[in-house]
């Protein structure tokens, strides 16, 4: 594919959004009000399994200031929550917008008060009368596979949602001639995304148009309009969404959820505009959960240090149902396992499993970072296994670059990449070499200090997008994109790539997004796929908007089509740059009461983009740990991050990108977890409880790039959304296992909480001792 | 109802008088009764720091205090920060060094670092570190911030009479 050039790809420009965040102008869901608007609030389960035996919502319709108070019966004919069926034959059990007769959660809504203000509805949710018989409940992934786990659906007989597994080569041959087979467990601990703005939304009917509007903190508003039309059984054209700003998302906020649904149905039903906002512990209650996987991994490995052949096992916690996109992320390990790496034979399976607690779902690398965690663990398990460097075993076994496109024995093709290039800056970066000569200084001193490599890939660019430049009669663009962005500066990147490709200022363009009754239909942003196919939907829309304006200059010079150059926003005819006509003026005629002869009025252009593959983006990181042994805290001196996202729009939004990422990633790594007690009661449900980096638990990272242009679009991008995720959690665990490697400790689950690694290294001691 | 009170606050030199609930939290009164929606709420339990606003000339979650507990107090939040529609040095080193991504921090945030530059108007980036480490941002792992906080620092030394 041919890469377009310009001026402004590649520059630091200053985002165009920020004057509004910095100012307290931004407008986020909840920032909009509307007279006669009414509040809905949730009464949620305090079971994680329990059946409900009456449930008598009058006295809450008594309280002055209620409107309705709704219950599952109530709204029997509504649909279900539609969900992703990735998985042929997968079970898919009821999930209405309130539980009925049964709840398989913690934070299951079960009642619904609308009221005139928050506090009432809020304050109507404890007269609500309601006796429930609870049962046992399953938290534990391995658990619920047992025959004497208690159902979570009972009208499946298992708690398996599904299986789903690749197998390529020849695995059993590759185990009968290999020198050592490694054996890991890995148990990936639950962790949430925690967007700093709650789930929210607002949903006004008009009674003139009958169209319903729903204001939403989303990532998707089309994914939020067909949950509505599915489920509401209203045509989706009726449906206007729009995402105002959105305080974040990292995947929670990729499709709609039940509570706002029901506030749209609300606000059809009563005829009037109802808000929904999660409170923090609801948000924590009933918002997507993540990553919860087990792996049993086995590796057959030749006494050099190449892995000849990989069987890994994976049991996936997907919760008590399905979001949209629950079942994604566990369909992540059983391809990607194999990492940057060139694994010939492969078999592997994933089996995932209901239990009663919040669904997981995609949060920031979706998959991803459970599979690269699996390479990586692997990689230094073989090292610490054959005494080599985890360097050195992963420059033996990496796809090299005259290997690409390739196909991996799981069956997906990677487009592009140089991993070694990649890793060897990492090390130069961090002068490795003086690092291992500075970690046996500190080993002699009784000191542990570990240092730890991941090189992953991320897949990104998957699907399509949409875009359109409209050249306005003044001049000046409107660019829509069916990209959602909530933190990733879309409207300056797009504006970026649009101005280089029409040759005018920055200024002159406008970027709008997230609004279905405005932009055409899209996907949204997630995935790391905006860069890659929103940009490249707008290169061709621009292309096609120069086309025309070409055709219409044509006219205006009395010139042959065949004769006109487009540059800098003017068009001239080559030789005679003299004589030349401005895109304001081609603008004017295009929409002028006689435009040119036999060309259609007007200025604009929508396309589609469709990459017709996937693109790999690729990085290696090396963190530096020390460890302390009588406390077990894990100090993270350095994290340093090279990363490969093929051309790059903007250095410093892809900067925030990854430094985002990483912070999330050591989050994962060192303090982040979500737990559940035995009864699936959800012990952390606040901030306090749920450790969010703050800014004194990070390092400063250094940050570096490689750059190898990405083939599958015009723009030469990848995506870069989920680096940080994939690559830090490996690193930091690597360094750690490292730092205590001479104590013999092998492994820790992450996060690697200090009575984790106190633990681990008291139980090497008592080893070593026996 | 009964549990009414009437309050006098100054809101970025601003006076306003009002009736209140006992209830209504200040981040309420400040988005739902004055409009000043720039305040954000992020946990509704003082952790977050979303919500913060300086009230006397200190920061406060304003979501742990009533809007009856500011009577008679003077509070500036992120609206007030622009002075004659010119931006405080905060304001734009926040721009300069993307010190934010989806905004949702970024109002508390910039409040912290406008208390915590009037304690300490040349700090090292640990300094930063430790002072913002109570209002937590998900997106940016806080480098930029740190970065931009230190960029209007020197910005304010070198250009006497910035507030």
């Amino acid at each position: 594919m041919v890469t377009v050039s310009g001026r402004l790809l590649g520059a630091p420009v200053k985002r165009v959004e920020d004057p509004r965040f910095v100012t307290g102008a931004a407008r986020y869901v909840a920032d909009i009000r509307l007279p006669g608007m009414l509040y809905v609030a949730f009464l949620r389960s305090p079971h994680a399994s329990a059946r409900i035996r009456r449930l008598d919502p009058s006295p809450a319709r008594a309280l002055p200031g209620v409107v309705a108070v709704l219950t599952g019966e109530d709204i029997a004919g509504l649909g279900d929550m539609p969900v992703n069926r990735v998985v042929e034959g997968m079970r898919v059990p009821p999930h209405p917008l309130l539980a009925r007769d049964r709840v398989r959660a913690v934070g299951e809504p079960v009642a619904a008060v609308v009221a005139e203000s928050a506090a009432v509805a809020r304050d109507a949710l404890d007269l609500i009368e309601v006796e429930s018989e609870p049962g046992p409940a399953v938290v534990d992934p391995e658990e619920a596979l047992k025959p004497e786990a208690p159902p979570v659906h009972p009208e499946f007989g298992t708690n398996v949602a599904y299986t789903f597994g690749r197998e390529g080569g020849d695995v059993e041959g590759a185990f009968a001639r290999a020198d050592r087979v490694v054996r890991l467990r890995i148990a990936h601990s639950r962790i949430a995304a925690v967007a700093m703005e709650p789930r929210g939304a607002l949903a006004v009917p008009d009674p003139a148009t009958g169209e319903l509007t729903v204001w939403i903190s989303t990532q998707s508003v089309y994914n939020v309009r067909n949950a509505l039309s599915a489920v509401l059984g209203e045509p989706d054209h009726r449906i206007r969404v729009i995402a105002p700003d959105v305080g974040g998302g990292f995947g929670s906020k990729g499709c709609a959820y039940r509570e706002e649904v029901l506030t749209a149905y609300l606000a059809r039903r009563l005829g009037r505009p109802v808000r929904v906002a999660a409170a923090r512990n609801e948000d924590l209650l009933s918002t997507m959960q993540a990553r919860e996987e087990v792996d049993y991994v086995e590796a057959a490995v030749s006494r050099d240090g190449r892995v000849l052949g990989l069987k890994v096992e994976s049991i996936y916690n997907l919760g008590a149902f399905l979001q949209l996109s629950t079942p994604m992320p566990p369909l992540r390990t059983p391809v990607y396992c194999v990492g940057a790496y060139d694994i010939r034979n492969v078999r592997t399976r994933v089996t995932a499993v209901f239990t009663n607690t919040v669904p997981t779902g995609p949060y920031r690398g979706a998959g991803r970072p459970e599979a690269a965690f699996v390479a990586e663990r692997l990689m230094d398990e073989v090292a610490r296994e054959l005494g080599l460097d985890p360097a050195e075993v992963r420059r033996r076994n990496f796809i090299r670059p005259d290997q690409f496109p390739y196909r991996t024995a799981t069956g997906v093709v990677y487009d592009s990449g140089d991993y070694g290039r990649a890793l060897d800056r990492a090390l130069e970066l961090v002068d490795y070499a003086g690092l291992r000569a500075e970690q046996a200084r500190a080993r002699a001193r009784g000191e542990l200090m570990g240092i730890g490599l991941a090189t992953y890939i991320e897949l990104s660019a998957q699907g399509w997008e949409s875009g359109a430049v409209r050249v306005e009669p003044s001049g000046r663009v409107t660019v829509l994109t069916g990209s959602v962005p909530h933190g990733q500066g879309h409207e300056t990147a797009w504006a970026q790539v649009v101005a280089d490709q029409l040759g005018i200022p920055l200024e002159n363009i406008r970027v709008r997004w997230g609004d279905t009754g405005a932009v055409p239909v899209g996907i949204g942003t997630f995935g790391s796929r905006s860069g890659a196919l929103a940009g490249s939907a707008l290169v061709v829309a621009a292309g096609k908007v120069k086309e025309k304006a070409i055709r219409i200059a044509a006219h205006l010079l009395e010139a042959s089509p065949d004769d006109l150059v487009y540059e800098e926003g003017r068009v001239f005819v080559r030789g005679a740059p003299g004589r030349a006509v401005t895109l304001e003026q081609i603008a004017r005629a295009a929409y002028s009461r006689a435009p040119a002869p036999g060309i259609e009025p007007g200025l604009e252009a929508t396309a589609y983009f469709q990459a017709p593959h996937e693109g790999y983006s690729f990085g290696a990181y090396v963190a530096v740990v020390w460890v302390d042994p009588e406390t077990g805290v894990v100090r993270l001196e350095k994290l340093v991050a090279v990363d490969d996202c093929g051309r790059v729009i903007n250095p410093m939004l892809v900067e925030g990108q990854i430094h985002g990422g990483l912070a999330q990633g050591i989050g994962q790594a060192l303090l982040e977890r979500v737990a559940y007690d035995e009864n699936g009661q959800l012990l952390t449900g606040s901030l306090v409880d749920y450790a969010v980096p703050r800014a004194d638990d990070l390092p400063a990272f250094l940050v570096d790039r490689t750059e190898t242009p990405g083939p599958g679009n015009p723009l030469g991008v990848k995506g870069v959304g989920e680096a940080g995720t994939i690559g830090a959690p490996p690193a930091i665990v690597n360094a750690v296992v490292d730092a205590l490697a001479p104590l013999g400790v092998r492994h820790i689950d992450m996060p690697l909480f200090p009575e984790r690694v106190l633990a681990a290294i008291r139980a090497a001691r008592q080893r070593a001792n026996a | 109802m009964a549990d009414l009170h009437h309050i006098r606050i100054t809101v970025n030199g601003t006076p306003y008088e009002a009736t209140v609930e006992s209830r209504r939290l200040l981040t309420d009164f400040l988005r739902h009764d004055l409009g000043l929606v720039g305040t954000h709420l992020g946990c509704e339990h003082g952790v977050c720091g979303a919500c913060t606003v300086i009230m006397n000339g200190r920061t406060v979650r304003s979501c742990l205090l009533f809007a009856v507990q500011a009577d008679g107090a003077e509070i500036m939040t992120v609206e007030g920060l622009a002075r004659d529609s010119r931006f405080h040095p905060l304001q734009e080193a926040f721009w300069e060094k993307q010190g934010l991504q989806c905004g949702f921090c970024t109002p508390g945030m910039l409040m912290r670092a406008y208390e915590f530059l009037q304690e300490n108007p040349n700090p090292t980036e640990d300094e930063v570190r430790e002072a913002i480490a109570g209002n937590l941002c998900r997106c940016t792992g806080y480098q930029f911030i740190i970065e931009a906080i230190q960029a209007a620092a020197a910005r304010m030394a070198g250009s006497a009479g910035v507030r």
